[in-house]
């Protein structure tokens, strides 16, 4: 049996870890949407939803069931595989991406050393971008399983505008990785962590560009022209109803919590709480301190991204196309060049 | 051209500067404005907690009025009925029996009376039209409710409560509008 001698305590312990993650990113998800709605409230001078629970904190809950309570609704003539897998695939995708990510230092626990990140794999970056760039295969098959011609509009413009905005959101990286010399996500943050400056203060353009195109991947107002009502209905899931529905509008929650995750790992220092020496308190206390600080970090990203959102109206398709082609692109190679001619300088 | 007032104003066609082009200065600016509004005074009135204030000479929902006395004022006489734009009211008059005078002020009494709030306008005529001050408008409005029958309104729910054996309620019903 050498096939079975491998540390089995750590496919425990990793399984434990993504159970973890796994919940704690839905409940996160979950209170999101609801932040999202007080925000936009508090921004309107309204109160936002108040009545369920006190100060309407169970209101999620009871979004989560009314939608499971919807019939579930198949048109007959759409592609009923595709259509069931399009929502589990934008659900899947958003999630995976939370493998890559350190939630902080490591733990001491039961005489081992537990590392709070479930995969350190060495290409984390391109992990992160192969997983994103799936996403939009979930808005993709959706709209074209619905055998809908808004769905499918939607779901094209959803593609076109992924893929437009994921060439600047390259080359900004490229800069960074130019800096940090490595794409191991865990490297980049202890860098941070362990240096006086986070990545942003090196890299503010290219930080600016990156958020810009994140928000373009994550379909946030004022990129959210796949779900336009003016012009699509409702956008690739027209069709779709109950928890089918609610997996999507899920997914985008998901997918702007892990982006601010990225963001905060990449250019804001992860789990690193600025001003504080870690090594003075127990790795334990340190570790959790991390994960806290990294919370925060994506609360702040999450908040900004609705504030964006409840202030700036929508682009229209060819601002949109001429913003990503024409600007982005172009400002992140200046930015790429700029950062190589400044490292070649130092040398 | 000549134009006719002095209010046109001429549409600006320069082309925008570079910090305009860039438009992140404006949506920060943008920004800058909703985040202010984090702060500002909300006017939303949180209804069944809270109730918006009436002036008072608001007309909400009707209240048949009794005397210092506790009696019924109504005589139904029909002239609300008669007055209401509407056809919101409906009455029937039966003759007060021998041992009611302390119910009913005067011979006759209405036995049915009936207001629907759905045709209702609340315009406030059946109260001028009323000869015995037995029916006015209070500050009230008519709450939400589940079937179209809930909103026919019969005398127990008009009725103003007893000055005599509930006091409370009658001078909470009596409001600001005596």
């Amino acid at each position: 049996m050498t096939l079975l001698s491998f540390d089995w305590a750590l496919i425990i312990e990793k399984l434990i870890l993504i159970v973890i993650i796994v919940l704690t990113t839905l409940l996160i998800t979950l209170y999101t949407t609801f932040g999202e709605r007080k925000v936009a409230a508090i921004l309107q001078d309204r109160p936002g939803p108040n009545r369920a629970g006190p100060f309407g904190l169970l209101q999620p809950l009871a979004d989560g069931l009314k939608l499971i309570m919807k019939e579930e609704i198949i048109p007959t003539s759409a592609s009923k595989w595709l259509f069931i897998l399009g929502p589990g695939l934008a659900m899947t995708a958003s999630l995976m991406t939370s493998a890559v990510i350190p939630w902080g230092t490591d733990v001491h626990l039961f005489g081992r050393t537990i590392a709070l990140q479930v995969a350190d794999v060495n290409i984390g970056i391109l992990y992160i971008f192969a997983v994103v760039s799936m996403g939009v295969y979930g808005i993709m098959i959706g709209g074209w399983a619905s055998n809908n011609k808004f769905s499918l509009m939607s779901a094209l413009r959803a593609a076109s505008q992924a893929i437009s905005y994921e060439i600047a959101m390259g080359l900004a990286l490229i800069a960074l990785l130019m800096t940090t010399g490595s794409l191991s996500l865990k490297t980049i943050v202890a860098d941070q962590a362990a240096g006086h400056w986070w990545n942003v203060v090196y890299q503010p353009l290219g930080f600016i560009i990156f958020f810009i195109c994140a928000m373009a991947e994550c379909n946030r107002t004022p990129f959210d022209l796949p779900e336009a009502e003016n012009e699509l209905n409702f956008g690739y899931h027209q069709e779709y109803s109950s928890m089918k529905l609610g997996f999507y509008l899920f997914a985008e929650y998901v997918n702007m919590i892990m982006s601010s995750a990225i963001m905060a790992s990449m250019y804001f220092g992860g789990y690193d709480l600025p001003f504080f020496d870690e090594t003075t308190v127990a790795p334990n206390i340190a570790a959790m301190i991390g994960v806290g600080t990294l919370l925060i970090k994506i609360v702040l990203f999450v908040f900004l991204f609705m504030w964006i959102r409840w202030t700036i109206p929508r682009f229209r398709y060819d601002q949109l196309m001429n913003l990503g082609w024409k600007t982005m692109i172009p400002l992140a190679l200046f930015n790429m060049l700029l950062t190589g001619a400044l490292i070649l300088a130092k040398l | 051209m000549q134009t006719l007032t002095n209010k046109a104003l001429a549409v600006q066609r320069q082309p925008m500067t570079f910090w305009e082009r860039l438009y992140l200065i404006n949506i920060i600016k943008g920004m800058m404005i909703t985040f202010s509004h984090m702060f500002k005074k909300q006017p939303t009135i949180r209804y069944p907690e809270q109730k918006r204030e009436f002036s008072p000479v608001f007309r909400g929902l009707h209240v048949l009025n009794r005397d210092e006395e506790g009696r019924e004022r109504c005589t139904a006489c029909g002239l609300c009925a008669v007055a209401c734009p509407a056809e919101a009211i409906t009455m029937e008059a039966a003759e007060r029996m021998e041992g009611e005078e302390n119910i009913y002020r005067e011979e006759k009494y209405a036995a049915k009376y009936e207001i629907n709030m759905l045709r209702c306008i609340f315009c406030g005529l059946c109260e001028e039209a009323c000869p015995k001050d037995a029916i006015y408008l209070s500050e009230t409005f008519a709450p939400a409710n589940y079937t179209r029958k809930g909103f026919i309104y019969d005398k127990n729910d008009l009725l103003i409560p007893n000055p005599l054996t509930n006091a409370n309620d009658y001078a909470k019903a009596k409001g600001v509008q005596a």
